[in-house]
């Protein structure tokens, strides 16, 4: 009863107050890239994915390791179109050759072009596109029209047609700028948009006021804040130039059919089809596989840097 | 209205002669003298080849060379096949038999595709939702020849529900397993894009307005969630179309659909550079069309775009 009197209002709690009024400081370091990772490592699609880009980056660097059977050696007639026998796990092709091997050592082929076409969409489209969406005006008017007229393209007919022009030099380059060329606009558009959106930012604002000049800012503060974006779409676009590579070589404007490629295989076997599907399915398939993880990559990465999207699973 | 329809339209002109003059360049620069090639094996008679050359134009430098050509194309000129009929005729007589599949597959598209999409967003994360998810993944990553052998081999060959190529008339049955085949790719994204869209729409206020007046769950999802999670795939669609063309060119290819895709198909595999840049062209401008008409389609049916910017 004694006690009643002394308190007159509602017992506060130091600590309490305390823990209101803190603002929570997390005691990690972090930025937005600290945070996708911590993301990335709790989601098994990243794992998955990364597992297989690996597999297919050392199977495409270290073929020897796979395989000790030589794709086109020991061709042999009288095995073609077989089936699975001792040391030759998937079979042989029209030729006779070993298809398990084939797959091995066409792999680097596929990885190859998806590389080149990515470094040069991701060239072409962050230098167009911070250009446009950074400088506006005119620049801006005149790159994007340009864009839309690449874009208004769809890619596999423009490389088709560029192909078709350079029907007597057809390399891994030839067939990567070929794609590449029209596939730019749309990393140019996701860039462009995210600048837009970035530009406007306090800091880009403090920085023109103390008099950094509008180049530094673009390179210092805007372009490393709306890159995140372009890196997903660019993993994933590295599985559409793979599947286009085997799209132009099934069509026969891709590589010549000397190099090794899964579109050249899965191009010849489409004649037995009937008798022997099995030399179109497995080629087919390391195809899908490695342009899932691609796209399965891109998603993670995708889903990780958005931190809207990762408030919303 | 007509402002927004002539601003469109007038957007539209630059990117039309941007991509004909960037075709076109590119086949300016194909290695070879055609009028050469004209003549075979019999050598050049130099007076022939002259009047040639001045006939095609040839002589003519790059830009007046694009000029008459694109007067051409007003006219409905597209060029000569290598076969030597007007690439006209020939799309007359192809362009039916592609708009009927295309049309069967974005119809298919779009049944599946919102269909699974809209079940798929309304129990996000449970089973259906994940499973088809990975079905998406799966059929995106899949090229769309890879998925036509596989159906054509499963379905055709081995099971016998449909015929493995398609006969002269094309009609609705022959067509449907093409045109299931050239759908697989856009609903993959459909199923994605209405998904998303789905949940969106799910969480706004106007949804959870809808619950509270009384409205019954069939009606909210009919008519407040679905409708307004269309907007987006609408877009998808006729951006899409571009892919769709070039879909088409491999199915018909696979398939021996009587169109225009196994035309240009035919062509790239026989090494007919001409006649594969005509069609290309055309392509192209079928899908400047169909996007320039949906923009168009966007200004009726949303009032905003008619009034605002």
């Amino acid at each position: 009863m004694a006690n009643r009197n002394e308190h007159f209002v509602a017992d506060l709690a130091a600590s309490e107050v305390a823990e209101i009024d803190a603002v929570r400081i997390s005691e990690k370091p972090t930025n937005l890239y600290l945070d996708a990772w911590r993301d990335l490592r709790k989601r098994p699609m990243f794992y998955i994915a990364g597992v297989l880009i690996l597999a297919v980056t050392v199977m495409a660097l270290f073929p020897g390791l796979f395989t000790q059977t030589l794709p086109n050696d020991n061709c042999l007639l009288a095995n073609s179109n077989a089936g699975p026998t001792d040391g030759h796990p998937l079979g042989f092709t029209r030729q006779g050759c070993d298809i398990y091997s084939r797959i091995v050592h066409g792999s680097s082929t596929s990885l190859s072009v998806g590389l080149i076409v990515t470094a040069m969409t991701m060239a072409m489209g962050v230098f167009f596109g911070a250009l446009a969406g950074f400088y506006g005006r005119w620049v801006d008017a005149l790159l994007s029209r340009a864009g839309d007229i690449f874009f208004a393209i769809p890619y596999i007919l423009a490389a088709v047609v560029i192909m078709s022009v350079f029907s007597d030099y057809r390399n891994v380059w030839v067939i990567s700028a070929a794609i590449g060329i029209f596939a730019w606009p749309s990393t140019a558009r996701v860039l462009r948009g995210e600048i837009l959106r970035v530009k406007q930012a306090d800091y880009v604002m403090a920085s023109t006021a103390i008099g950094v000049s509008r180049f530094k800012i673009l390179m210092r503060h805007v372009l490393p804040n709306s890159i995140a974006p372009v890196i997903a779409v660019t993993t994933i676009s590295l599985a559409a130039a793979i599947v286009a590579e085997a799209t132009l070589s099934f069509l026969g404007v891709g590589l010549p059919t000397s190099t090794m490629s899964w579109g050249n295989d899965i191009s010849q076997a489409q004649v037995d089809l009937r008798t022997a599907p099995q030399v179109l399915i497995w080629p087919s398939l390391a195809l899908s596989i490695t342009a899932l993880a691609f796209i399965m990559m891109g998603e993670a990465i995708r889903d990780a840097l958005d931190p809207k999207a990762r408030a919303q699973r | 209205m007509v402002g927004y329809i002539f601003k469109r339209v007038l957007q539209a002109l630059p990117v039309f002669f941007g991509t004909t003059l960037l075709i076109y360049f590119m086949v300016f620069a194909m290695p070879g003298d055609p009028i050469v090639a004209m003549f075979g094996d019999r050598g050049v008679n130099q007076a022939v080849y002259e009047q040639l050359r001045a006939q095609y134009h040839l002589d003519q430098p790059f830009l007046v060379q694009y000029f008459y050509y694109i007067t051409g194309i007003f006219q409905g000129d597209f060029g000569t096949s290598f076969s030597g009929q007007p690439v006209g005729d020939v799309l007359a007589a192809t362009f039916p038999v592609t708009i009927r599949l295309a049309l069967m597959a974005v119809t298919i598209e779009m049944l599946v595709g919102i269909g699974i999409g809209l079940f798929a967003g309304l129990r996000k994360g449970k089973l259906f939702d994940n499973s088809s998810l990975v079905m998406s993944l799966l059929l995106i990553s899949t090229p769309v020849f890879v998925i036509a052998f596989v159906f054509q081999f499963v379905f055709a060959i081995k099971l016998g529900w449909a015929k493995p190529t398609v006969s002269g008339a094309a009609g609705f049955t022959e067509l449907l397993l093409p045109a299931v085949v050239l759908s697989t790719l856009a609903v993959a994204y459909i199923v994605r894009l209405t998904r998303s869209s789905v949940i969106e729409t799910s969480g706004q206020d106007f949804v959870r307005t809808a619950y509270g007046k009384g409205l019954t769950r069939q009606r909210v999802v009919r008519v407040h969630i679905l409708r307004n999670s269309l907007i987006p795939v609408v877009t998808y669609l006729s951006i899409d179309f571009g892919v769709l063309l070039v879909g088409a060119t491999v199915t018909e290819g696979i398939f021996n659909v009587p169109g225009v895709g196994r035309t240009l198909y035919q062509a790239i595999i026989r090494g007919e550079g001409p006649t594969v840049v005509s069609f290309v062209t055309v392509m192209v401008l079928i899908y400047l069309a169909v996007n320039l008409i949906t923009d168009l389609l966007y200004a009726v049916l949303d009032p905003r775009i008619r009034y605002g910017k």
